[in-house]
C-alpha cells in the first residue's frame, strides 16, 4: 500500500481544522496568528500534493508565492501586535474590540 | 518505506499542531509550530518537492518562527493573560463546523471530478521539484506574479516600519 494524494489531502484538512479551531478558540493574539500560519501551511501542503498528483510544478510556484504572502502577513501582524500591546497592555482578543460598534 | 515515513511525520505534524493550540505558553506554541512546519517539509520531500522543502525550512521554520519568538520575548507576557476560553465558544464552533461541512463536501466533489477513480502517482517528469525546474517555471510563466510579490514585500516593509515606529510626542 503506497501513499496517495488522498492521504496528503486528508492530512491537510486535519491540520486546517486544528488551525481554524485555534483561531476561534484562543484568546492570545500571538497564538491566533500562529494558528493562522497552521492553516496557511495546510493549504501549502495541499498545493504541493496536488502539484505531485498532476506532475505540474505550478502548484509549487503557488506555494512559494503563498509563503511570501505569509511572511509579509506575519511581519505586519506582529508589528500590529506590538503596537496594540504598547497601546492597550493586553493581547486578549475578547478585550480588544475597539472597532466593534 | 515511504508509507512508514509518511505516517510518522503526518502524526508528528498533527501532534505539533495540537500542541500549538493547547499550550498556555506562547514560546512552547512557537516551538511546536516549528515541529509541524519541519514535519511538513519532510512530507514535501516525499512529494518530490525538494526546493519547496528547503524554502519551507529556511523561510517558515527559520525566519517566521524567529519573528514569532522575538515578539513573544519582546512583549514579556504575563501568564494570566494566556487563557483558552474565548467568548461565545459554542456559537463560533458551530459556525466553524457548518462551514467545514460545506467546504468538505465541495472539496470532495472537486476531488472526485479532478481524479476520477482515485489519483495514481505516475513517474515525475525530468527536473520535477528541483531548483532548475522551479526556476524555469517561475521566471517564464509566472514572472509577473513573482515581481508583484516583491512589491508586496516592499509594501509590507514600509507598513511594518510605519506601524512599529515610536511616536515622538
Amino acid at each position: 500500500m503506497s501513499v496517495s494524494v488522498e492521504h496528503y489531502f486528508v492530512l491537510s484538512a486535519i491540520l486546517f481544522v486544528i488551525g481554524a479551531y485555534g483561531v476561534i478558540a484562543r484568546r492570545n493574539l500571538i497564538v491566533v496568528l500562529m494558528s493562522l500560519e497552521l492553516m496557511l501551511n495546510s493549504a501549502n501542503l495541499a498545493f504541493v500534493a496536488f502539484s505531485r498528483a498532476h506532475n505540474d510544478m505550478t502548484g509549487q510556484v503557488f506555494m512559494i508565492m503563498s509563503i511570501t504572502v505569509a511572511a509579509a502577513e506575519v511581519a505586519v501582524g506582529l508589528a500590529l501586535v506590538v503596537a496594540v500591546y504598547a497601546h492597550r497592555g493586553t493581547l486578549d482578543v475578547d478585550i480588544l474590540k475597539i472597532l466593534k460598534g | 518505506m515511504e508509507t512508514v515515513v509518511f505516517y510518522i511525520f503526518a502524526a508528528l505534524s498533527v501532534a505539533g499542531a495540537l500542541l500549538v493550540i493547547t499550550h498556555n505558553n506562547p514560546v512552547s506554541s512557537a516551538i511546536s509550530l516549528v515541529l509541524t512546519l519541519f514535519s511538513t517539509a519532510v512530507l514535501f520531500v516525499l512529494l518530490l518537492a525538494h526546493f519547496v522543502a528547503a524554502i519551507q525550512i529556511l523561510v517558515y521554520a527559520g525566519a517566521i518562527m524567529i519573528l514569532f519568538l522575538f515578539t513573544v520575548m519582546f512583549l514579556n507576557l504575563h501568564p494570566e493573560a494566556l487563557r483558552f476560553d474565548a467568548r461565545n465558544m459554542a456559537f463560533k464552533v458551530s459556525v466553524l463546523l457548518v462551514v467545514l461541512l460545506f467546504t468538505g463536501y465541495f472539496a470532495g466533489m472537486g476531488f472526485n471530478k479532478a481524479f476520477p477513480g482515485g489519483a495514481a502517482s505516475s513517474p515525475p517528469p525530468e527536473g520535477f521539484g528541483t531548483v532548475e525546474g522551479i526556476g524555469k517555471v517561475l521566471f517564464t510563466d509566472y514572472l509577473l506574479p513573482f515581481e508583484l510579490t516583491s512589491v508586496l514585500i516592499l509594501a509590507a516593509i514600509i507598513g511594518v516600519v510605519a506601524i512599529a515606529k515610536r511616536r515622538e510626542n
